[in-house]
């Protein structure tokens, strides 16, 4: 039982009051959040506050993974080292070619006079989870601001391209799937050297390469690597094999499906790659030049 | 006759004098919630999870009315938006929402037995979900499918055990007919 004053003595604000308050405070922060962007700062202190919530809940699969490691028995474990060790040394030959076919490389764009390619920076990182949010394709991985992730940085894995860093938090930060709607990727047929862009869909497993012609040069399992002109993603990741073309000449366009190469549901670690240093910035002052001129115009015809 | 019985049963329980929640209990629960809600998941579990801080609220609402008010929901809305990455304040207008339809028809969810109780509950929450979807389509996302509703359904289903749980501590120790 509660022992309150007689509910018609006093009831504060109507219930439509209260509510007209809230959903009004709501749409406030949705518009200024979708919209403008305002809110990021105060989303980065919510993030902070709700950080131990996560590490507590995450607690139960942690333990889970501990007794499954304590579990593992003497006759996997050597199985799994054999395997490793062969895994290793077919590397190792490749890696040794690599090397030399590298330094070839750099020597002939030397001799051309080329721009020389920079190694970047690799930075691994386990993924936390996968946001309970059915709308987009993201996952949280455990570095953030405090390991000096930045938005925008490029994020792989073992067998291809996953994404991109979109949101930092200090310790965590998101990272947006190739295949979230409308996310693009710059990429060029290794095959033939034809440059394009693909687009997530929206859902698993499928990625969609847009604007290319009807007669293009690009066939059914052609693989899709990075072209690198972005300056986000180095040049020569796999990102996609072609797995269907329809062409239709009645459209100006073919319509490409694609498989992602990487495997972001099936295992838990990526590499976050680190910025190009030597990227020229992109050419915004010249329009910003521009733009300022006209304004007093306007104001006058006012 | 049997029916009857058992109706009026599930009735009197949902009637029976509870000890007064204290805020501790009730700011427990809906911690214990928000836990649930961010527990990490396989993927086919996590399209069917279903939303734990809403069901707390609608018990809360329901059965303890002016104990849990507006803002609490609307803060654990924006938790819940900063920890699936939503946009902002997606969630705070679906609790917002909610919490005006549970204590729209807190007097009448009382009222009914069990299995009628589950059909308020899961429209109150399908309700919330809409109008999270309907947010998303106006920012331009698309409608994920008919499996986007599940978390109401399973939610609805897991009314009772909800209800029942909350309750326990809840429960007066001494058995009043034991005198």
């Amino acid at each position: 039982m509660e022992y309150t004053p007689p509910p018609f003595f006093k009831r504060g604000p109507s219930l439509l009051t209260r509510f007209a308050f809230f959903s009004m405070a709501s749409v406030v922060v949705l518009v200024a959040d979708a919209r403008f962007n305002y809110l990021e700062s105060m989303r980065r202190v919510v993030a902070v506050v709700v950080y131990p919530l996560q590490q507590v809940s995450a607690l139960p699969g942690r333990a889970w993974d501990w007794m499954s490691d304590l579990a593992l028995t003497h006759s996997r474990l050597l199985l799994e080292h054999e395997q490793m060790r062969a895994q290793g040394l077919r590397d190792a030959a490749g890696l040794q070619t690599q090397l030399a076919l590298s330094a070839e490389n750099e020597q002939l764009r030397q001799l051309l006079g080329m721009r020389q390619r920079v190694p970047r920076e690799f930075l691994a990182a386990d993924i936390l989870y996968a946001p309970r949010d059915p709308f987009t394709r993201r996952v949280l991985i455990d570095k953030g601001s405090q390991d000096a992730i930045l938005a925008g940085l490029a994020v792989v894995d073992r067998t291809g391209v996953v994404g991109q860093v979109t949101r930092v938090f200090p310790w965590a930060s998101e990272v947006t799937l190739i295949t979230d709607k409308e996310h693009a990727v710059p990429i060029q047929v290794l095959r033939s050297g034809l440059r394009g862009v693909t687009f997530g869909v929206g859902y698993d497993g499928t990625l969609e390469l847009r604007f290319m012609p009807v007669n293009a040069d690009i066939q059914s399992g052609d693989m899709l690597v990075t072209s690198g002109i972005d300056g986000t993603y180095p040049p020569g990741l796999p990102v996609a094999v072609v797995t269907n073309i329809e062409r239709n000449a009645a459209y100006a366009f073919a319509r490409i499906t694609c498989t992602p190469a990487a495997g972001v549901n099936s295992h838990g670690q990526v590499l976050i790659v680190g910025t190009d240093p030597r990227h020229p910035d992109n050419p915004v002052a010249a329009d910003e030049a521009t733009a300022v001129k006209p304004r007093p115009a306007r104001k006058a015809t006012r | 006759m049997m029916r009857l019985h058992s109706v009026i049963a599930e009735q009197e329980r949902s009637a029976e004098i509870l000890r007064p929640a204290r805020g501790f209990y009730i700011g427990a629960t809906l911690m214990l919630a928000l836990l649930l809600n961010l527990l990490p998941l396989p993927d086919f579990a996590q399209t069917l999870r279903p939303d734990f801080i809403g069901l707390t609220l609608i018990y809360w609402v329901v059965y303890h009315p002016r104990r849990v008010g507006f803002l609490p929901a609307w803060l654990l809305g924006l938790a819940m938006d900063v920890a699936d990455g939503s946009l902002f304040g997606q969630h705070a207008l679906a609790y917002a929402c909610l919490m005006y339809l549970a204590i729209l028809l807190h007097r009448r969810i009382v009222m009914f037995g069990m299995r009628q109780q589950v059909l308020h509950i899961l429209v109150i929450l399908a309700a919330a979900q809409a109008v999270m979807l309907l947010v998303r389509l106006i920012a331009g996302f698309d409608f994920p499918g008919p499996l986007y509703f599940a978390p109401s359904i399973v939610g609805a289903i897991l009314w009772p055990a909800t209800f029942n749980l909350i309750r326990l501590p809840l429960r007066s120790r001494a058995d009043p007919d034991a005198v």
